[in-house]
């Protein structure tokens, strides 16, 4: 067969075999105004200026500056041998075979996946993985409804904003989802608010079928987890977990308190944050759940020889073999990544990942008490991890101005939480095991100068009025 | 020859009306065809079900197909014994086999579904 597009008799002679007279036809079911007229492209360049070109943008990339950013995405030192080892051509595919146990390679990468992460979770089952963990948060939440036949599920407005957008087009077909508020002031403000949960699940002609929190959540704040679980119970619901896997070094596992499903993001596990991906979607459940679980497993067996062997355990569920009723129309999953996940994972080892988390936890300590002497306190009282708001006059201006100092000072809440009036005000930073002395110094006197020479604007102001 | 005492749909489930309840199951040639069945999903008790709704999934080493309720009514009982022992699906689909029990709602449907003769004929046609 040749290796090349058709020719003008080809696509002729398959126009005739399907009586139509032009290829225009086969989309005459799409309307015209929703097909794409075009695209708007420049030019086409010689590779030699487009790449001086494509090199002279990326040089406007900021690259120097002291990055106190997580927000759902974590900077951490990587082995060396985790790039490596992805850079042989056998890995490169994102998708698992639909021959899968004639490449015993793959399913072995997929099963050693699956097992580090059902042991950093404490749950029986792991899928193959998902795109991202806003993807598999959503699909947990679909796990719940079908799993208790209900269509509301309550997720924390303390789950990152852009997993609850994602939730909230998942659950746009006819599915309900109702935000938790927040506790608003004294020790537990920023987290869950347990009391307004009771109440919701209290609704009983709108039965929940899912309760979704954060651990840590998205402020860095440490949630009541055992306790929204035991109330997400007592109401017939199923509660999912939404994890950032690195804290399961050093913070309960989902499956000793209780969660049903875990989901959460394993970018932190070895890849490195890229703006918009690709990333890792972790998603586990309970056993009772394993054929809700979207996507693929794969189990370890022996064969007619008593021989190791890897196979494809379970993908009933999927879309080639379910068509409409598929638990998920997104099957695909992101092995590469999970590889490099798994790849991190065995090099460190679990003291290795503990010693990440609890290096990420004291120098994020030693961020809170600079920040607090720089005139930034934290905004809630509660305790943290390695993540945490704190609170700058003018947050966002503030933010601005600290990048030509050479600071990254995490996220302005009022750009991603607009509706939160007592975050408008904060900045979420955090600090891991790679945030050096240095770089908080830095940020405590560029912010302590900003602060200051605010005052003093805030003064000339005053006196010229 | 298919036992004579049942009813069947076209879509292989056999139905065994006794009084005002049916037995609900899968027919050996549709046990043979799905291969060996590893998984039963069935409904919980109390249930409603309307003639030919989707009542439940089985899902055998090659295939996964949904359950259709030959005739409509409230689920009185499901054969908890399929979770652990699905085989029987295969070994016993008209006893130990069978998926649920329904209480009836509207009984003249069963006159509508194929008797032996008749599913005999269909699948004997493929």
């Amino acid at each position: 067969m040749p290796y090349g597009p058709h020719t003008a008799g080809d696509r002729e002679q398959m126009l005739a075999a399907l009586g139509i007279a032009s290829v225009d036809e086969l989309f005459a079911d799409i309307p015209p105004a929703l097909r794409a007229s075009g695209l708007d492209l420049p030019e086409p360049e010689p590779e030699l200026e487009l790449s001086a070109r494509l090199l002279r943008m990326a040089a406007r990339n900021r690259t120097d500056l002291a990055s106190f950013l997580g927000a759902g995405v974590y900077r951490h030192w990587t082995p060396a041998a985790v790039d490596q080892i992805l850079l042989r051509g056998e890995w490169y595919t994102a998708y698992t075979p639909y021959q899968p146990e004639i490449s015993q390679g793959t399913l072995q990468s997929i099963y050693e996946y699956e097992s580090l992460i059902a042991e950093l979770v404490d749950l029986d089952v792991v899928s193959a993985s998902h795109y991202d963990g806003a993807a598999a948060t959503a699909e947990a939440g679909l796990m719940t409804c079908r799993a208790t036949r209900r269509e509301r599920v309550l997720v924390s407005k303390a789950v990152h904003p852009h997993y609850r957008a994602t939730l909230a087009a998942y659950f746009g077909g006819g599915l309900q989802l109702d935000d938790i508020p927040l506790v608003a002031d004294g020790p537990d403000a920023g987290t869950t608010d347990l009391a307004a949960l009771e109440r919701l699940l209290a609704e009983t002609d709108r039965p929940v079928a899912g309760v979704i929190a954060g651990q840590p959540n998205f402020l860095g704040l440490l949630e009541p987890m055992a306790e929204i679980g035991r109330l997400a119970h007592a109401a017939g619901a199923l509660f999912v977990s939404v994890v950032e896997p690195v804290s399961l070094a050093v913070l309960a596992p989902p499956g000793a308190y209780g969660a049903d499903i875990a989901a959460g993001e394993g970018q932190p596990l070895g890849i490195a944050p890229q703006y918009g991906g690709p990333y890792l979607g972790l998603l586990a459940s309970t056993d009772a759940l394993v054929r809700q679980i979207p996507g693929r497993l794969v189990g370890m067996t022996t064969d007619v020889d008593g021989k190791r062997a890897y196979v494809m355990t379970l993908r009933a569920r999927e879309q080639d073999i379910r068509r409409d009723k598929a638990a998920s129309n997104i099957c695909t999953n992101q092995a590469l990544l999970a590889l490099a996940a798994s790849i991190y994972l065995a090099t460190i080892g679990p003291h290795g990942l503990r010693d990440v988390a609890a290096q990420g936890a004291a120098r994020a300590a030693r961020l809170e008490t600079a920040l607090a002497a720089a005139g930034a306190p934290r905004i809630h009282p509660g305790p943290y991890l390695n993540e945490f708001a704190v609170r700058v006059p003018d947050a966002r201006s503030v933010h601005r101005r600290l990048i030509d100092r050479s600071v990254l000072a995490g996220l302005a809440l009022a750009d991603i939480l607009p509706d939160e009036p007592s975050l408008a005000d904060g900045l979420l930073v955090c600090a891991t095991e790679i945030t050096t002395d240095d770089e908080i110094a830095l940020f405590a006197s560029a912010l302590s100068e900003e602060l200051a020479g605010a005052g003093a604007r805030a003064g000339v102001a005053e006196a010229v009025r | 020859m298919v036992p004579t005492d049942l009813r069947y749909t076209k879509d292989h489930e056999w139905v065994r009306v006794d009084g005002e309840e049916a037995t609900v199951g899968i027919t050996e040639y549709a046990a043979g065809q799905l291969g060996d069945i590893v998984f039963v999903e069935l409904p919980d008790v109390g249930r409603t079900l309307a003639q030919f709704a989707a009542f439940g999934v089985v899902e055998s080493v090659k295939a996964v197909s949904d359950l259709f309720a030959p005739v409509s009514g409230e689920v009185v009982a499901n054969n908890e014994a399929l979770a652990g022992s699905p085989e029987h699906v295969n070994g016993d689909p008209y006893g130990e086999g069978w998926m649920i029990r329904l209480r009836l709602t509207e009984p003249g449907e069963v006159d509508e579904l194929l008797d032996a003769d008749a599913y005999d004929a269909l699948i004997a046609a493929g």
